[in-house]
């Protein structure tokens, strides 16, 4: 099931949310959006959803126009990143709540919630309250109970937001598994560049109500099309008049062609790598990743005064990328 | 809604200046009208200030202390709600009335109107303070007590600006009402000239435009504490 | 604050004692004077055929009135916090009126309206409707004064529960009716309780509005608290008694309103 959002505009009052946005999800893939708060994305996902509508534009699902649908009639299923649980009925009837709506038979439903429990992992929970229930349990019902009507699409909206650092990561993985398995086209919003990269096929980086790269995460990590998508996808530091990440800057305690003198501030081990953190002679900060050994050759400690320099191969930014996924 | 809310209380209006500005003036400040409108505000501003005193301390006692049979007076606090104003009346009767057992004798004074009053609103300030009291951050009372704040000065100058809106919004429904209330009062009047009671007496007797009139001001005052209330509400805490 | 455990004592006291004083102490002489002559004496004041009419029609009118802005209630609710538009503030003041409007004011707005000589009132009596000084005008007084306790109690509930399942509903496909009926109104269910508790306490013991509304004639327009002020109101040494009687059954009546209001009633008892 494809999803096209052709020139979609959004204002709350003076804010604008959406600035002519157009996108493409492919049949089957998992996108993220991805992007700071602000950006746009909860909104975007929300008027594919129809929770809003956009003040011009069009949404497309399976090449049909949807946008003067109610969400009852797209046939989406959406995940809340406080879950939006139905306080006052078991797991089980969660989950049942859009199959009774439709009416399915009692056995139909029967199967089909206990299908579906089994899926999550929470069959021994159907008789529980969501309030008696983990924020990742909580979370994982309200997939449950979102795929049980078979949507053509899933949208979830920061679904791992509420949820502490290493129930999040399980649950990352743990999508995308079910992805996997399920194969629905699906649509993840999300702050987290590390969730994005690690989950979807393709990543939508917004910014200020607009889209400012589409592609794989390799690409928006190594090819970033704007300065913005690469100060988001990971850190920088700005040398020589050029973005580079942490693990490609080279350090050395020799002067060389194009390489600027720097002081360094901090020398932090963590574990496996080393950061280094630099003071530039025009006063402004610096970050360099370097493995354990590299830092011992170098003997690098507080106060030496060291050449960093941006790797040969260049890492400009593209003047201009592709905006479909 | 319209039909049972603003419809007949346009009607009272039109019915007050029926006979114009001028029957509405003499309406309102002759005979008996204008010492029942002062009676009546009087006792309501006094029962508005004590019942604003003593429901502060009932709701702190009820929220700070710890006795048994807390959670009993806790509910019978909603007693006034509960009860019909006419029985409230009675019971008041019975109490301070000519066969009273404790030997007072208040009825048909003005003093027996300030209890009646009193017994009405009781759950007004109370009710308008508690939440506020379980909310507030003891820490903020902690710090002030490190800082050398005494109990007095700690409870002057930290607990009771932020119960302030709570205090002032329970006693201008206190007020609100005790300006309207009738069932408790119009049997322990007697002389006592009572608003709503010249009000009752003028319907009765046919003098339907003197009683508008009075209405008019008495829905007047109601209105203006309705604005004040909601000005108050919206700047203190919600 | 570590009060000391001398203030502590002595506002406990200053407190159950006003309240003794206030609440207790009128109440207990009314229970005492009822049963001054016996049980059979109370009993029989409260079963004379005025007083058993009195019972039903307070009844009748608390079972019309209740529902209906039960009703009402929720929608307005509904309304207010989950509505758009500008009417709404006006909606908002507007309920709040029954709180601050003297209830004989509204008995005379109603009179001035629906009365003989009063803007519709001749309409309807050429229908053959009688509002005033019957039944109707009771029923309509009795829901003017105990409007805003069901609106006011559910309101601040559907603001906290958030709207956020009502739009879960919606993308599962559940119409709005659907929505309400399996979502909202289950999340709401302990506001709606405790509003009709309110409502039902208000509409009991309602007299000022009754009263001009009323023809004042038992068996048809007389009401349990018109009963007491009737009683009240006459002489004679049996007068008084039997206006205790009739007080005390509407004291019991209220008395399992109250608890029904301690068992609902929300933390820290919200409530105007």
């Amino acid at each position: 099931m494809r999803i096209e959002v052709r020139g979609i505009s959004k204002r709350f009052g003076d804010f604008t949310a959406l600035d002519d946005v157009t996108l493409e999800v492919g049949e089957g893939s998992l996108t993220a959006l991805l992007g700071p708060s602000g950006s746009g994305k909860s909104t975007l996902l929300r008027i594919v959803a129809g929770l809003e509508s956009p003040d011009a534009g069009a949404v497309l699902i399976d090449g049909a126009d949807v946008t003067a649908a109610r969400p009852q009639e797209r046939g989406i299923g959406f995940v809340f990143q406080h879950y939006a649980a139905f306080t006052h009925m078991s797991v089980r009837e969660n989950v049942a709540f859009g199959l009774r709506i439709r009416k399915y038979s009692r056995a139909e439903v029967r199967a089909r919630v206990h299908e579906l429990l089994s899926l999550v992992g929470l069959t021994t929970w159907a008789q529980q309250l969501p309030a008696q229930l983990s924020g990742g349990q909580r979370q994982r019902m309200a997939l449950a109970r979102a795929l049980a009507v078979e949507p053509r699409v899933l949208l979830l909206d920061e679904p791992f937001g509420a949820l502490d650092a290493n129930v999040r990561a399980e649950l990352r993985r743990w999508l995308r598994r079910l992805h996997d398995e399920q194969g629905v086209t699906t649509v993840l919003v999300t702050h987290d560049q590390e969730e994005a990269m690690e989950v979807a096929d393709s990543i939508a980086v917004m910014n200020a109500g607009r889209i400012e790269q589409v592609g794989s995460p390799r690409e928006v990590y190594d090819s970033p099309a704007t300065d913005f998508v690469m100060g988001f996808l990971g850190p920088v530091s700005r040398i020589a008049g050029r973005l580079v990440r942490p693990h490609d800057v080279s350090v050395s305690l020799i002067s060389s062609d194009g390489a600027i003198e720097a002081m360094v501030t901090r020398v932090v081990h963590l574990g496996f790598e080393v950061r280094i953190e630099l003071e530039l002679g025009s006063g402004e900060p610096a970050r360099a990743q370097l493995t354990r050994s590299q830092t011992e050759q170098l003997e690098l400690a507080r106060g030496d005064i060291v050449y960093v320099r941006p790797p040969q191969a260049s890492l400009e930014p593209a003047a201009s990328a592709p905006l479909t996924a | 809604m319209s039909v049972i809310v603003l419809i007949p209380l346009a009607a009272v209006l039109v019915n007050a200046t029926s006979q114009g500005l001028g029957g509405f003036w003499s309406s309102v400040t002759g005979g008996v009208a204008l010492t029942a409108l002062a009676v009546t505000l009087g006792a309501s501003l006094v029962v508005a200030a004590i019942g604003a005193m003593m429901g502060t301390l009932v709701a702190w006692v009820l929220v700070r202390d710890s006795f048994p049979g807390r959670r009993l007076v806790n509910a019978l606090i909603d007693l006034p709600f509960a009860l019909p104003t006419i029985v409230a009346g009675l019971t008041l009767i019975a109490l301070y009335g000519p066969r009273s057992p404790v030997g007072v004798h208040l009825v048909y004074t003005r003093a027996a109107v300030l209890v009646a009053l009193m017994f009405v609103t009781l759950p007004f300030v109370v009710r308008s303070v508690q939440p506020v009291l379980i909310e507030l951050d003891r820490e903020v009372e902690e710090a002030a007590a490190s800082l050398g704040a005494s109990n007095a000065t700690t409870f002057r100058r930290v607990v009771l600006p932020a119960l302030r809106p709570a205090i002032l919004s329970g006693a201008a429904l206190a007020f609100a009402r005790s300006v309207g209330e009738f069932g408790s009062l119009v049997l322990l009047a007697g002389k006592v000239q009572i608003a709503s009671i010249v009000i009752y007496a003028d319907i009765e007797s046919d003098a339907t435009q003197s009683a508008a009139s009075l209405s008019v001001v008495l829905l007047a005052v109601s209105l203006i504490v309705l604005f004040l209330l909601r000005r108050w509400g919206a700047s203190g805490a919600r | 604050m570590r009060v000391s455990r001398r203030a502590e004592l002595s506002l406990r006291a200053v407190a159950l004692l006003y309240l003794a004083v206030l609440l207790l102490l009128p109440l207990g002489v009314v229970f005492a004077r009822t049963f001054e002559h016996g049980f059979g004496t109370a009993w029989g004041w409260i079963t004379t055929p005025a007083a058993i009419s009195a019972f039903w029609l307070t009844v009748t009118i608390a079972a019309i009135a209740v529902p209906l802005n039960t009703i009402f209630g929720i929608g307005c609710a509904l309304v207010l916090v989950r509505g758009k538009g500008r009417g709404r503030r006006l909606l908002d003041t507007l309920i709040d009126l029954p709180f601050v409007v003297s209830p004989v004011i509204v008995g005379l707005a109603l009179v001035l309206v629906y009365g003989e000589t009063g803007w519709f009132g001749n309409w309807f009596l050429r229908h053959g409707i009688r509002i005033i000084y019957a039944p109707t005008g009771m029923v309509l007084a009795t829901l003017f004064v105990s409007l805003p306790f069901v609106v006011r109690e559910v309101a601040p509930v559907l603001m906290e529960v958030g709207d956020e399942q009502e739009q879960a509903a919606a993308t599962l496909g559940a119409s709005a009716w659907q929505t309400f009926w399996r979502v909202t109104l289950p999340a709401i269910r302990w506001g709606v309780a405790y509003g009709v508790v309110l409502t039902t306490a208000r509409a009991l013991g309602e007299i000022g509005a009754v009263a001009v509304v009323s023809s004042n004639v038992a068996g048809s327009t007389l009401t349990l608290p018109l009963l007491v002020y009737q009683r009240d109101s006459q002489i004679g040494p049996q007068a008084i008694t039997s206006a205790y009687a009739a007080g005390t059954e509407l004291a019991v009546m209220s008395l399992i309103v109250l608890l029904a209001m301690t068992v609902l009633a929300p933390k820290g008892a919200k409530t105007r």
